[in-house]
């Protein structure tokens, strides 16, 4: 008879052999644990996605099932006698997000093609920074330069100026109180135009060089080079980085809570006061007093949730596809 | 004009136009940070850190009791949502392949778009009606969701950094595989891992909407978890829309110590990324 080994002797000490076979070895049972903590937590990422989805359809429930469809195109919100619609706040939402498009996109493009084509590269490193320092400023902050100097000075000096210029225009008409849907849309365009800059920026700066020295080489200035080699690769890029830019507007809440005026009012003028999904959420939620108005509430969130997710999504499917061409292309 | 001219002229314009609209991007930069920095330090006194709010009509008072508020909300926050965040990019970078893993970063992805208040919602519905009250623990849970995707994404990015050969050093000396993944693996990528947490943590130290109705405001000191407690954010946002002179006075005062905060965490992130990317 030999004399049992030391293995032999763990083995038969081990209180439970169906359970070690389970695990596999000894050491596996770290490993086997610490996989299935790590996987948890990323379960957590999913859940924590998923859960918003369901607790904010169920929030909104009992006013989904009062008012149905009509919710979008009502246009009375109406606290003391139950009436909620949400029209007013789309159309806030979607007007203040599209001047922003209109005032941040152009100026964003431009400072993307000056930071990847045009600047010396010593001045590069430092602007990139200071783009992306504007995205770090609370946008709490934003909104207090906003009350205090922005709608002053919208009030005083440039919509007397529009009035005067194109008062004509139903845009541009009634009294200029510096808050409201101009005041929203500008700040907001503020806020969105480093997003949109970086972005862009990141697409042309993954655009071949050679692409460029051919066109450099036919003789092409530099401007045309960006036209004819950089823009038609980076159009995808920038179309998401420009959906980006809006999925951030429509959910942007305090700067714009804090400049546009906050009154339920569809007004075909830019000087008039007006609200977002966003803006109502922020000033009434917590002071919401009956079950249907909070769920009215969560409603206009679950709209804005669902709204953004949509855009995002888009949004990455265009950049993630520059991204996976790019390496491919280098490689040749 | 021949085309030759024609062409170089739309050349110079156009890229003085790019320059105009870089500097046009500026101003409003320049005009917020100039504005917090004037009006805010005339607004900063001693009692201005030490003190409490008083109410409406007395002058003097301070926000001390916001600025402990957005530390330990800013606290809770990171007690939750960082090693959910670590462990989540420590499952995709080193187990992640397959579809659940695609699933887990493209949630991340585009959780990090939406928008703040939503998140509130969430919390709110989640916690507060089933709680029945604000709480710290609320806004705190709000920041921390608000947290994770930045901390998961990042975790993730960096970890693939690491070479293999060092997993495999760790491997062939009989080390598990736990902790090879945190001896040396999480080791490795600490210092970047690092500068991701302080860039979420300086996104939410900053954020204002999902506490409106998760932490809510307190007017005294806090320390329950099952309180109302104040904020910075919370804080500016409160004086910025009163009517009153003496509290706009202390909003700028609040917004230059929470830019000042925001700004020096950012700073030292990239100063952080940057040493790194130089010893490599």
């Amino acid at each position: 008879m030999q004399r049992p080994n030391a293995l032999d002797l763990r083995r038969a000490l081990t209180p439970s052999a169906s359970f070690w076979a389970w695990t596999g070895t000894e050491a596996n049972l770290g490993d086997r644990l610490f996989h299935g903590a790590a996987a948890l937590c990323a379960f957590g990422v999913v859940a924590a996605l998923a859960g918003m989805g369901v607790e904010m359809i169920r929030a909104s429930l009992s006013s989904i099932e009062r008012f149905g469809l009509g919710f979008v195109t009502e246009v009375t919100w109406d606290p003391v006698r139950e009436l909620f619609g949400a029209a007013p706040f789309i159309f806030g939402t979607i007007v203040s997000s599209l001047l922003a498009l209109a005032i941040a996109v152009p100026v964003a493009v431009g400072v993307a093609i000056f930071l990847a084509e045009l600047a010396p590269a010593w001045l590069r490193t430092p602007a990139s920074f200071v783009v992306e320092l504007l995205a770090a400023i609370p946008s709490v902050v934003y909104g207090l330069w906003g009350v205090f100097v922005l709608a002053p000075w919208l009030r005083d000096t440039v919509q007397p100026a529009l009035a005067a210029a194109l008062g004509f225009l139903p845009f541009f008409g009634g009294p200029a109180r510096g808050f409201g849907m101009l005041a929203g849309g500008l700040i907001l365009a503020i806020m969105i135009l480093p997003t949109i800059a970086s972005v862009s920026r990141d697409v042309m700066v993954a655009v071949p060089t050679s692409y460029r020295e051919a066109a450099l080489a036919l003789g092409a200035t530099r401007f045309e080079t960006v036209q004819v080699a950089v823009l038609p690769h980076a159009k995808a890029g920038i179309v998401g980085a420009v959906i980006l830019g809006l999925g951030r507007a429509l959910g942007e809440t305090m700067a714009v809570t804090m400049v546009i005026g906050n009154r339920a009012e569809i007004s075909a003028s830019l000087f008039a006061p007006a609200a977002t999904l966003a803006s109502v959420i922020a000033n009434e939620y917590a002071e919401a007093t009956s079950d249907l108005y909070l769920a009215a509430l969560s409603e206009l969130g679950l709209m804005l949730f669902a709204v953004t997710l949509i855009l995002n999504i888009g949004a990455r499917l265009l950049v993630g596809k520059v991204g996976r061409a790019a390496p491919g292309v280098r490689g040749g | 004009m021949d085309a030759y001219r024609r062409r170089k002229v739309i050349d110079v314009g156009a890229r003085a136009a790019c320059v105009a609209a870089t500097l046009l991007a500026v101003v409003p930069l320049v005009s917020v940070l100039a504005y917090v920095v004037v009006r805010g330090a005339a607004g900063l006194s001693w009692s201005f850190f030490t003190a409490l709010p008083q109410p409406v009509g007395e002058a003097g008072g301070g926000v001390a009791n916001a600025i402990l508020g957005s530390l330990q909300l800013v606290g809770i926050a990171c007690v939750l949502g960082v090693p959910v965040g670590v462990l989540a990019g420590i499952y995709l970078a080193e187990y992640g392949r397959g579809r659940f893993a695609t699933a887990v970063r493209y949630a991340a992805d585009v959780m990090s778009g939406i928008p703040s208040i939503a998140v509130g919602i969430f919390v709110y519905t989640l916690l507060v009606l089933s709680m029945r009250h604000f709480s710290a623990l609320a806004g705190g849970v709000a920041l921390a969701v608000l947290m994770l995707p930045t901390v998961t994404r990042t975790t993730e990015e960096l970890l693939k950094l690491v070479p293999d050969s060092l997993r495999e050093a760790g491997l062939a000396l009989g080390v598990p595989r736990w902790r090879v993944v945190l001896k040396v693996v999480l080791r490795t990528g600490a210092p970047g891992i690092a500068t991701g947490i302080m860039l979420a943590v300086a996104r939410a130290a900053g954020e204002t909407a999902p506490l409106l109705f998760t932490a809510f405001n307190n007017r005294f000191w806090s320390a329950s978890l099952v309180e109302p407690i104040a904020s910075l954010p919370v804080q500016i946002f409160t004086y910025a829309v009163s009517p009153y002179e003496e509290w706009h006075r202390q909003a700028w005062a609040a917004a230059l110590v929470l830019v000042v905060l925001v700004l020096l965490m950012n700073a030292g992130a990239r100063v952080l990324t940057r040493a790194r990317g130089r010893s490599r």
